[in-house]
């Protein structure tokens, strides 16, 4: 479980984060929704210590994080596993070696060992015998399907995924939302989404936290979030013509 | 702004010499940076290094025409300059271009990237494992590349002289090996070491710190290049003042 109270966060002079508090359980998909500028990626980049909060705590299963110095921080980031938007793979190693870099990192195992968790990532993500590509000859679906290999490749207990689909057409989309669910109800993860697009919404949303101008609009599951009478939300989720087509079938 | 971006720099250095998490995987990235910055510069720095030496000999022998000074006196004045100033200098202007833009644009691009944020969220140290090696391997290397550029350079000075005929190869071969001060070498190698870690570790700053995309990237890895030539030539003065 990750608890995060009172989150304050500004750039300059723009207060981007408003004090937000939430609780995200494991087991389930929480998602941190919000249209562009509402300060989801920030809000992400505060939790795992990528921005420091001017104010507010974050926790990890009660391990106070924010206050941690950096040293003091290695322990619990080692049991993190992070999706980027881009997917940052390394561009000069190959599939195979960005995968089995965490492994080389922080893991004694011998050469055949972490071949064996390399390829049972790599299966997990459906893309076996990829090992000798680099990501430069990846689509963008495998790109994301690497990073999520190489994510889960130390068995971590909080996962983070920043825009999973961004760039990617809806079927590989929905294979990819699939994956995290599955990935988190698997190894009860506690995994946090941070995503605008409705379809992530509608289909893994366990838990969604909708920020709006920097502050906690709402928060419910995707089961809810078509029923409320927030302005807000209401606008974010029935922006698109087929979600207003379909508006009155919730 | 200078006093700020060198506080930068330095607390940058001290997260880069930390304990490595791993020295295997260190070591490793030591040993593919050194054949980059060492073995990939072989080639370009023998050529330069053979021309600088040869036009050297022949502007000697221009300047010192005259029946009362000994034409061995080409082959001297051409070793002294060619190991106190030209290969370390030149050397490590040639390398500041060619290693220090290429570092510079690598960690330029892994930071817009988001792969030193993947680095960093695995606890990794990051400036440590990006930069340590290349620094590692610059303050090796660099020394090694200004010995071959001396060879080089002193050899260049031999073929060119004998080719023109401004000096005969047994007159330059005199020259050379008469009233030699090995105290040069150390001076040139202390020069060498000293330009292998600004070559690194200048543009390692630059690229780790870039903000934006790809135009960003390009404008750091010229900064770098600028800096770094600065910086080799104050430190050039400073070094020849202190040990000469």
């Amino acid at each position: 479980m990750i608890e995060i109270v009172d989150i304050h966060k500004s750039f300059g002079k723009n207060d981007v984060l408003k004090g937000i508090s939430a609780k995200f359980e494991a087991g389930i998909t929480n998602l941190i929704i919000g249209g562009s500028g509402s300060g989801k990626t920030t809000l992400l980049k505060c939790m795992i210590g990528l921005h420091e909060p001017e104010k507010g705590s974050v926790s990890y299963d009660t391990r106070e994080f924010t206050h941690l110095s950096q040293k003091n921080r290695i322990d619990i980031r080692k049991e993190i596993g992070m999706l980027f938007q881009g997917s940052a793979l390394f561009d000069s190693m190959t599939v195979e070696e960005n995968i089995m870099f965490p492994l080389n990192m922080f893991t004694n195992q011998s050469q055949s060992e972490k071949l064996d968790r390399v390829n049972f990532c790599l299966k997990r993500v459906n893309l076996d015998n990829k090992n000798q590509l680099f990501p430069a000859e990846l689509s963008g679906g495998m790109k994301k399907r690497v990073g999520i290999a190489r994510a889960i490749a130390l068995n971590p207990r909080y996962l983070f995924c920043d825009e999973p689909n961004s760039g990617l057409d809806p079927k590989t989309s929905i294979v990819i939302d699939e994956l995290i669910k599955e990935i988190t109800q698997e190894y009860n993860t506690t995994t946090i989404v941070v995503t605008h697009d409705m379809n992530s919404v509608m289909g893994i949303g366990d838990y969604i936290l909708f920020l709006h101008e920097g502050k906690k609009c709402w928060e419910g599951s995707n089961l809810e979030i078509a029923k409320t009478d927030i302005k807000e939300l209401n606008e974010f989720v029935f922006a698109s013509p087929f979600m207003k087509a379909i508006k009155g079938k919730f | 702004m200078i006093i700020t971006t060198f506080g930068k720099y330095v607390l940058l250095l001290r997260d880069v010499f930390k304990r490595p998490e791993k020295m295997k995987i260190y070591s490793k990235a030591t040993f593919e940076q050194m054949n980059f910055i060492g073995i990939g510069s072989i080639g370009l720095i023998a050529i330069i290094s053979s021309f600088i030496g040869a036009v050297m000999t022949l502007q000697i022998a221009f300047q010192l025409i005259s029946d009362f000074i000994p034409k061995t006196i080409i082959g001297s004045i051409n070793r002294d300059s060619t190991i106190l100033e030209l290969s370390p200098t030149i050397s490590a202007i040639v390398l500041a271009g060619k290693i220090g833009s290429a570092i510079s644009s690598e960690i330029g691009t892994m930071r817009i990237t988001e792969q030193i944020d993947a680095l960093e969220i695995m606890g990794i140290n990051a400036p440590g494992y990006l930069i340590l090696p290349k620094i590692i391997a610059g303050i090796t290397m660099v020394p090694l590349l200004v010995i071959i550029s001396m060879t080089m350079s002193i050899l260049g000075g031999y073929i060119g002289g004998s080719l023109s005929g401004v000096i005969t190869p047994a007159e330059y071969v005199l020259g050379i090996t008469s009233n030699f001060n090995p105290h040069t070498v150390t001076i040139a190698l202390t020069k060498a070491f000293i330009y292998g870690f600004i070559i690194t570790s200048i543009p390692a700053f630059e690229g780790f710190y870039v903000k934006g995309g790809a135009l960003e990237v390009a404008k750091a890895s010229t900064k770098a290049v600028v800096v770094c030539c600065i910086t080799i030539l104050i430190c050039d003065y400073l070094v020849t003042q202190l040990l000469l």
